[in-house]
């Protein structure tokens, strides 16, 4: 069967450099309205009226049912980056840097970023699954005819549960991540606990930790900003709601990947 | 004669460059029933988007009791909203709440009633549609799909709107549900001397519900009369769509 006269699906299947550039672009061409939509839900969440109880609802849902995710991803990273750099470190004889390198790795970059991937996947496609189904089942129209704005009740209150809950999720990542590390080491290559533990805390600064919640904070509105944007978009049917989920996992991932770096230049920048 | 509830002049509304609403002109008194005819996509749903302000018409004007939202938003637009009511066509309930907070929406969060002040009148409003109180705690999942109408009735209902739109109110049920809910549309709509507004295309539920029938075609109104003439419109349009035959000035769907 010849490339053309394959059914679209399974063309863009056989082919995921071509599936991956088609969502990129897609995103790309989205963000002038996706702007419009942040600045909106923006606004909504620093003016009143707020909704308390979504605010908290959603504060569960996205935060509290994370954490068996988070710290399953955190405690993995931990002890597969204290391995590598024990294999590297020990090409210059310099193994005993583990425990620093692990807690700099993870507080300013592994430990914010596992997280908001993870949630890109957990928490993005299901907002944008739910509101899509929302969307495609009238629910969203009947709430603007019962005088509740879509963008105050649902959107507001995932933003501001996206951004204050990462990065508490992203403490609990950090602590987690560095127990692995550790675990690893004393457990497997025979670094002495207390050492260990001593090394850790007198190496990390405030601003590590700042600059991994800072992270956090920008992470957390991307993913639920992604999440309610796409499923605002949604189209009718089991499909619509598939690809809006989809588009908001991976809008979220790349988004992320990338503010990570434009975050962490300007960090260099200011010298933090 | 009184000034009418709403009025729709030469309201047009198109997507992209296919027009939906071509001129619409339409009209409801206070109290009067008016059902919309029309066959799948000619823009019915549309219609009541843009009466509603979920969609904004091209041009043309809507009249409110005087007041134009046509483009109104914001606190103008929730007045209007607040004296009106909305059955969807699939019911349209919040899944992730129960029956009683989904009637009692409204009340809870744009009136600011007590939780259980809403509730009672949650409960009272389902009593009407004739659903017993130990479903207000249910979720509308756990409902049949004609119960799930009747809550969305209560719904519409329980903030004494003036004028109720009903989106397809008997789709997807069997016919005796469908006249059920009928009846109750009836019923409830004179207790609370609303004006409604419906669209579907089943004749049964028109010729019960309507006091006065407008038949929607190509994004125009095509016809108009009192329910009691569209037996005898002389329209062959509407003669075809009465009478359900795929032969006619009207070419089917397909």
């Amino acid at each position: 069967m010849s490339n053309a006269s394959m059914p679209e699906t399974t063309r863009l299947a056989t082919n995921p450099v071509r599936w991956l550039g088609r969502a990129t672009l897609a995103v790309l061409q989205e963000v002038g309205e996706l702007a419009v939509f942040f600045l909106s839900v923006a606004l909504a969440s620093l003016t009143p009226r707020w909704y308390p109880g979504q605010i908290l609802r959603q504060m569960v849902t996205i935060g509290f049912y994370s954490l068996p995710v988070v710290g399953l991803s955190a405690v993995f990273i931990g002890a597969a980056l204290a391995l590598n750099i024990y294999t590297g470190g020990s090409r210059y004889g310099a193994e005993q840097f583990v425990p620093n390198i692990v807690v700099l790795g993870i507080t300013r970059e592994l430990g914010v970023t596992i997280t908001g991937l993870m949630l890109a996947g957990r928490v993005s496609a299901g907002i944008a699954a739910e509101i899509g189904a929302m969307r495609v089942t009238e629910q969203i129209d009947a709430l603007s005819t019962l005088s509740a704005r879509p963008t105050r009740y649902l959107y507001a209150p995932r933003f501001l549960a996206g951004v204050i809950t990462l990065p508490l999720l992203v403490i609990i990542a950090d602590i987690i991540g560095v127990m692995g590390g550790w675990a690893v080491s004393v457990f497997g290559l025979g670094f002495d606990s207390t050492t260990y533990l001593r090394n850790t805390v007198d190496f990390v600064t405030t601003e590590d930790i700042a600059v991994g919640l800072i992270k956090a904070v920008v992470f957390g509105g991307i993913i639920a900003i992604m999440g309610c944007f796409h499923g605002d978009r949604s189209t009718a049917g089991a499909t619509g709601v598939g690809r809006a989920a989809t588009f908001a996992m991976v809008g979220a991932a790349i988004l992320i990947l990338a503010f990570n770096y434009i975050l962490s230049s300007l960090f260099v920048e200011l010298g933090l | 004669m009184s000034p009418p509830l709403l009025m729709l002049q030469d309201v047009r509304k198109s997507f992209g460059a296919k027009p939906v609403l071509d001129g619409v002109s339409l009209d409801v008194a206070a109290g009067k029933s008016l059902v919309i005819l029309g066959g799948s996509g000619t823009g019915k749903s549309v219609t009541l988007k843009l009466i509603l302000g979920l969609l904004r018409p091209d041009s043309g004007r809507i009249v409110f009791d005087g007041d134009d939202i046509t483009f109104s938003q914001g606190k103008a637009r929730e007045r209007m909203r607040a004296r009106t009511g909305m059955l969807f066509q699939s019911g349209a309930l919040f899944d992730s709440l129960t029956v009683w907070e989904n009637v009692a929406f409204r009340l809870l969060n744009s009136e600011r009633l007590g939780r259980k002040d809403a509730r009672d009148r949650a409960v009272a409003s389902l009593k009407q549609v004739h659903l017993a109180p130990d479903v207000a705690d249910l979720r509308p999942a756990e409902l049949s799909g004609g119960m799930q109408k009747r809550v969305g009735l209560a719904r519409a209902i329980v903030g004494r709107p003036e004028l109720i739109f009903f989106d397809e109110p008997t789709t997807g049920l069997d016919p005796i549900t469908a006249d059920a809910i009928n009846d109750l549309i009836l019923e409830q709509t004179r207790a609370l001397g609303a004006a409604a507004i419906s669209i579907t295309h089943d004749m049964a539920s028109a010729r019960k519900i309507a006091d006065e029938i407008a038949m929607l075609h190509a994004g125009r109104i095509i016809w108009r009369g009192p329910a009691s003439a569209i037996e005898a419109s002389g329209n062959d349009y509407v003669d075809q769509f009465v009478h359900g035959r795929a032969v006619g000035p009207i070419q089917p769907a397909l």
